[in-house]
C-alpha cells in the first residue's frame, strides 16, 4: 500500500558498511543522473543498495499488515457485492507485498531474512495500520485517504532509479487505483444516505484524515535521508511536497460529499492555489512509530498467529514435494 | 541465506497469443506445480495472461553486467549490418 518517508536504520546494521571505490561510485551517479536505469546485478555503492532494502522491504511489509484493519470487515460486510470487492482488495494487498518482496530480493536479501526481521519487530511498517477499523465507514475512509496518499507517494516511485522496484510500482499504481475509487464510492454512498450514515462517514474521515497526512513521513527539515534518496533518485518530491499535494486533491473531494476536513486552520491560499493546513501531532507520529499505537501489539500477534498457523501447510506441501521428488527420480 | 525458504523461481507471462512471455517476477515454491499456481494467483489476478512459464532462478545462466561492454564489443564495429549504412542514389524507390 505504501512506504513511509521514515529514517530508520538499516535491517542490517550488523554488517559494516563497505568501502566503496569513488571512481566507481561517480559512474554510479552518472547513470543515475542520465536517467538510465539500474538493474539487479549492476554495481551499485552498498549505502544504495541498504536504503532499497530498507525501504522496499518496509514497503512490503506494509503491505502485508495493511491486510489486517480491512480484513476485520470482511464477514461484516454490509452486502455480499461489498464483500467480494473488500476480498479482492485484501487479496491485492497481499499480491503487492508479494510483488515487493521480489524486488527486494533482487538486491540479495532473502525473503526469510525479511520476514524474520518483520515478525521479530525489528522491521518498521507504516504507522497507519496500526489504528483501528471501528466502522464500516473506515473501509470507505482507508480506500479513499489511505490508498489516496499511497497513490500520492507510489506514482513518483514508478520512475525511481531501481528497475525492479520501479516495475513492481508500476504494477500496484494500477491495481490502486480501483482501491481509492471503490473507498470513494463507499464514502459517497454513506453521504447520500441517512443522518447516521453520513455521520458514520464524518466521524471516519475526522479519525483517519491526521494519519493519513503522517503517511507521508516527517517534514522536510527533519528527514535525514531525502537529499541522498533524492540525488539517487529513489525519490522524486519531498514527505512535504507529497503531502501538499494530497491535501490539495483530497480536500475538494470530501467538500464535495458535504463532509468538513477536521482542521480548524485549513484554508485556500488564493494567491498559491495550495492548501494551509494545522500542524501535524508529530508526538503521536513518533508514538506510533515507536509501537505505542493504538493496534500495534494486535497486529504484530495476528501477523505471529497466521505464520505459526500456516505452519502445517507449508510443511505439508514440502513433504509432497520431497515424496514426488522422490518418485521421478526412482 | 538461512536456507528456510522454498526455491525461487522467475515468472513469464505471455499477455497474449501472439506476444512472447515476458519476465514479470519472482515467486517462492516447493514444487513446479505450485510456482504455476502461485505465478498465476500473484501475477495475473486481472487476466494478464494467457500462459506462464515459471523457472528456478538458479537455472538461468545470465550475462555479467560488469562485463557488459566486453561481451557485447563484437556487434559494435559492425555498422553495416544496418541497411542505413549503404548508400543508394536519390530517385530509386522500393528500397
Amino acid at each position: 500500500m505504501y512506504t513511509q518517508g521514515l529514517d530508520q536504520k538499516s535491517n542490517r546494521s550488523d554488517v559494516p558498511p563497505q568501502q566503496d571505490d569513488a571512481a566507481a561510485v561517480a559512474a554510479f551517479q552518472a547513470r543515475v543522473d542520465a536517467e538510465e536505469k539500474i538493474e539487479a546485478k549492476d554495481w551499485m555503492p552498498d549505502a544504495y543498495r541498504r536504503t532499497l532494502v530498507r525501504q522496499i522491504s518496509q514497503h512490503a511489509h506494509s503491505e502485508i499488515i495493511g491486510m489486517q484493519p480491512e480484513a476485520n470487515w470482511l464477514t461484516r460486510a454490509p452486502t455480499l457485492r461489498r464483500k467480494s470487492i473488500l476480498l479482492a482488495k485484501v487479496q491485492d494487498e497481499a499480491g503487492h507485498g508479494l510483488y515487493l518482496y521480489s524486488a527486494a530480493e533482487t538486491l540479495g536479501v532473502t525473503r526469510d531474512e525479511m520476514v524474520t526481521d518483520l515478525l521479530s519487530g525489528k522491521a518498521k511498517y507504516s504507522s497507519i495500520f496500526n489504528y483501528p477499523t471501528l466502522t464500516w465507514a473506515d473501509i470507505g475512509a482507508i480506500g479513499w485517504l489511505v490508498d489516496g496518499a499511497a497513490i500520492m507517494n507510489q506514482i513518483p516511485l514508478c520512475r525511481c532509479s531501481y528497475g525492479p522496484y520501479a516495475r513492481a510500482m508500476v504494477r500496484v499504481c494500477k491495481e490502486e487505483s480501483f482501491h481509492q475509487r471503490q473507498g470513494y464510492e463507499i464514502m459517497v454512498e454513506l453521504c447520500r444516505g441517512s443522518s447516521e450514515q453520513k455521520e458514520m462517514a464524518q466521524d471516519a474521515l475526522n479519525r483517519w484524515w491526521w494519519p493519513s497526512l503522517m503517511m507521508f513521513g516527517p517534514s522536510d527539515q527533519h528527514s535525514r535521508h531525502s537529499a541522498q534518496s533524492m540525488a539517487w533518485k529513489i525519490k522524486r518530491f519531498t514527505n512535504d511536497e507529497l503531502r501538499q499535494k494530497f491535501v490539495d486533491v483530497t480536500v475538494p473531494q470530501a467538500e464535495f460529499i458535504g463532509l468538513k476536513v477536521p482542521d480548524a486552520d485549513l484554508s485556500l491560499d488564493a494567491e498559491t492555489g495550495h492548501y494551509r493546513f494545522g500542524e501535524i501531532d508529530w508526538q503521536e507520529f513518533m508514538d506510533v512509530l515507536a509501537g505505542n499505537g493504538p493496534c500495534n501489539q494486535l497486529r504484530m500477534q495476528t501477523r505471529r498467529q497466521a505464520q505459526d498457523n500456516g505452519g502445517w501447510v507449508r510443511d505439508a506441501a514440502q513433504a509432497y514435494a520431497d515424496k514426488h521428488a522422490t518418485r521421478v527420480a526412482a | 541465506m538461512t536456507g528456510k525458504d522454498w526455491p525461487l523461481y522467475e515468472v513469464f507471462i505471455r499477455t497474449k497469443s501472439g506476444l512472447s512471455h515476458r519476465h514479470a517476477g519472482s515467486v517462492h515454491a516447493a514444487d513446479d506445480e505450485m510456482a504455476l499456481n502461485h505465478a498465476r494467483d500473484v501475477y495475473t489476478r486481472r487476466n494478464e495472461g494467457v500462459s506462464i512459464w515459471v523457472v528456478r532462478s538458479s537455472n538461468i545462466v545470465a550475462s555479467d553486467p560488469a562485463e557488459t561492454d566486453a561481451f557485447f564489443e563484437p556487434a559494435k564495429d559492425k555498422i553495416y549490418r544496418h541497411p542505413t549504412f549503404y548508400e543508394i542514389p536519390d530517385g530509386v524507390e522500393n528500397i
